[in-house]
């Protein structure tokens, strides 16, 4: 039953946005959702659009996953939207009782909704075209300029990988708990949200002890294979800016650019 | 290779509390290449003895030498380490990384070694254990066998003179005991390892080519398997068994020779017997 959570759920692929360097497509994402926010008219949020379709046509991933992960995000969505039609002032089409519905106000809402759907679509593409571990491997090298100024990069990194390789197991441990304890009478499904939560404190505790004893032979393992930190370390996949890399970096920033461009200058 | 002189181990105490000697003055060499099998029951002071062979814990009295470098030399802590490798339990507390190569390479990474050496060694060593075609695998949707032989090629790829597996079965099943055996036997066998294993399973001590029996923190026997296991008696009084070929074969009480340990010579030693009964 808990198998079913995965997070940062990953597709293996071969495809362009696949090879592409972690770090050009985090950089890309913040620079996307930069551009997202500046666009303004008609056009510009075309131009966003039409790149996040493309990016999903290359990268192979079944537009049914992205509408899978849009559904989790679906009310969020519509409140946006229809707050920002109830209050942005303007020239009103029709009102009923205090609602004034403006022109401007749909046009905000609209926008409002698709800047979401875009921002989350983007970031879904992100983590199912990239490995956990590239991911991490990307992070820590972009942050790497904070070490200087003593923020311990590599010790972040480091802890996000372990907890992403303890999820799985953690999750199993989980059920294999839950299942013992069903086994001697515990109830897990029946009552209110509060007598539900309580029926978990006896789930818990077992596995926050095992998870302790855990990390302590972890680290035990870890110092008996040499680990000292991150200083003189080095990787066995090294991250390497190739062809692919420029091109994708260069038609991102241009796209962001043609979406800013388009919606301050042109006001379209 | 390893030198273990006079050790004597007694774990730190609380207040008000007696101190517990573990391991009282322990002997031991192993020579290289060597596959020793360190026997004996629960509390005998195996593991810790173990921990002891690569600094982990450090003798309250006596000294561990590896390759001539005392464990309590804090400065030379990774040159111990570098060539006694520790293999431990739970497979699953010893993986650290989300792909079995990476974990494989972590070791190799922390050495600081160029990224082509460490690719030759992290092949090497997944060759040496079976698991290649694994390489690009998430350790959690590895059986326990198989998760167990990538924590032996992790420790592998430092290329260490010596791997220590403190019970590197105890967790698995048949299936993955087997394949776990088989890779260390194999490696002591081709490439020459030399083998300190720690176990509770007896006909995996027969692989070894020494039986080191304890009990209650001192060495009581250390002999060829043979030797070891044809004094059932005195291994029942330590609370050890025997394999199931010499209980067998003890339990027929028709003076058949115990120190024939493989299924296939026990066999034929059974054999032989009926054979003679017949001719009566």
């Amino acid at each position: 039953m808990l198998k079913d959570i995965t997070l940062g759920q990953y597709f293996p692929g071969k495809s362009a946005v696949h090879r592409l360097d972690p770090r050009v497509k985090l950089l890309a994402l913040i620079v996307y959702i930069v551009a997202l926010f500046m666009a303004g008219g008609a056009v510009s949020y075309a131009i966003a659009t039409a790149f996040v379709v493309a990016a999903i046509a290359i990268s192979g991933i079944k537009p049914k996953l992205i509408l899978k992960s849009l559904k989790a995000i679906i009310f969020i969505v519509l409140f946006t939207a229809v707050l920002n039609m109830l209050y942005t002032p303007g020239d009103v089409l029709f009102s009923v009782w205090i609602i004034r519905i403006t022109k401007q106000g749909i046009y905000n809402g609209f926008g409002m909704g698709l800047r979401v759907i875009l921002l989350v679509t983007a970031s879904a593409l992100l983590t199912y075209t990239t490995s956990p571990m590239a991911l991490t491997d990307g992070l820590e090298s972009l942050l790497s300029p904070l070490k200087k100024l003593r923020i311990p990069v590599h010790e972040f990194a480091m802890m996000m990988t372990i907890a992403l390789r303890f999820i799985p197991t953690l999750i199993e441990e989980t059920d294999k708990i839950m299942s013992a304890q069903k086994a001697r009478g515990a109830d897990f499904e029946s009552g209110n949200i509060i007598k539900r939560a309580k029926a978990l404190i006896p789930v818990l505790i077992p596995l926050f002890v095992s998870s302790f004893r855990r990390a302590d032979e972890l680290a035990t393992a870890m110092e008996c294979r040499l680990y000292h930190g991150g200083s003189n370390r080095t990787r066995l996949n090294v991250l390497r800016y190739g062809r692919l890399d420029g091109i994708g970096a260069l038609v991102i920033a241009m796209v962001c650019a043609a979406v800013i461009v388009v919606s301050k200058v042109f006001g379209l | 290779m390893i030198k273990a002189e006079k050790v004597i181990f007694e774990y730190p105490v609380q207040e008000n509390e007696e101190a517990r000697e573990v391991l009282h003055g322990i002997d031991l060499h192993v020579k290289k290449g060597e596959f020793v099998a360190l026997l004996g029951h629960n509390g005998s002071g195996k593991s810790t003895f173990a921990k002891l062979l690569n600094g982990i814990l450090v003798p309250t009295g006596g000294k561990v030498l590896i390759d001539g470098i005392p464990t309590d030399d804090e400065d030379r802590l990774f040159d111990v380490r570098k060539r006694a490798g520790m293999v431990f339990q739970n497979p699953d507390n010893q993986i650290v990384a989300t792909v079995v190569e990476e974990d494989v390479a972590f070791a190799c990474e922390n050495m600081g070694l160029p990224s082509q050496e460490i690719r030759r060694r992290v092949d090497n060593a997944l060759e040496a254990v079976g698991m290649s075609e694994f390489k690009l695998h998430a350790p959690h949707m590895l059986s326990g066998g198989q998760k167990q032989r990538v924590a032996i090629a992790g420790v592998l790829a430092m290329e260490p003179d010596v791997i220590i597996l403190d019970e590197p079965t105890a967790m698995l099943d048949p299936k993955g005991r087997q394949e776990v055996m088989n890779a260390i036997t194999t490696l002591n066998r081709e490439k020459g390892m030399t083998i300190v294993l720690i176990t509770h399973h007896m006909d995996e001590a027969c692989r070894a080519d020494r039986v080191v029996v304890m009990h209650g923190g001192s060495i009581v026997t250390d002999d060829v398997p043979a030797r070891v296991f044809s004094q059932v008696e005195k291994m029942h009084r330590l609370s050890l068994g025997v394999p199931q070929t010499v209980e067998l074969m003890y339990e027929l009480n028709e003076g058949l020779d115990l120190t024939r340990l493989s299924v296939e010579d026990c066999a034929a030693e059974i054999e032989k017997y009926l054979a003679k009964g017949e001719d009566k």
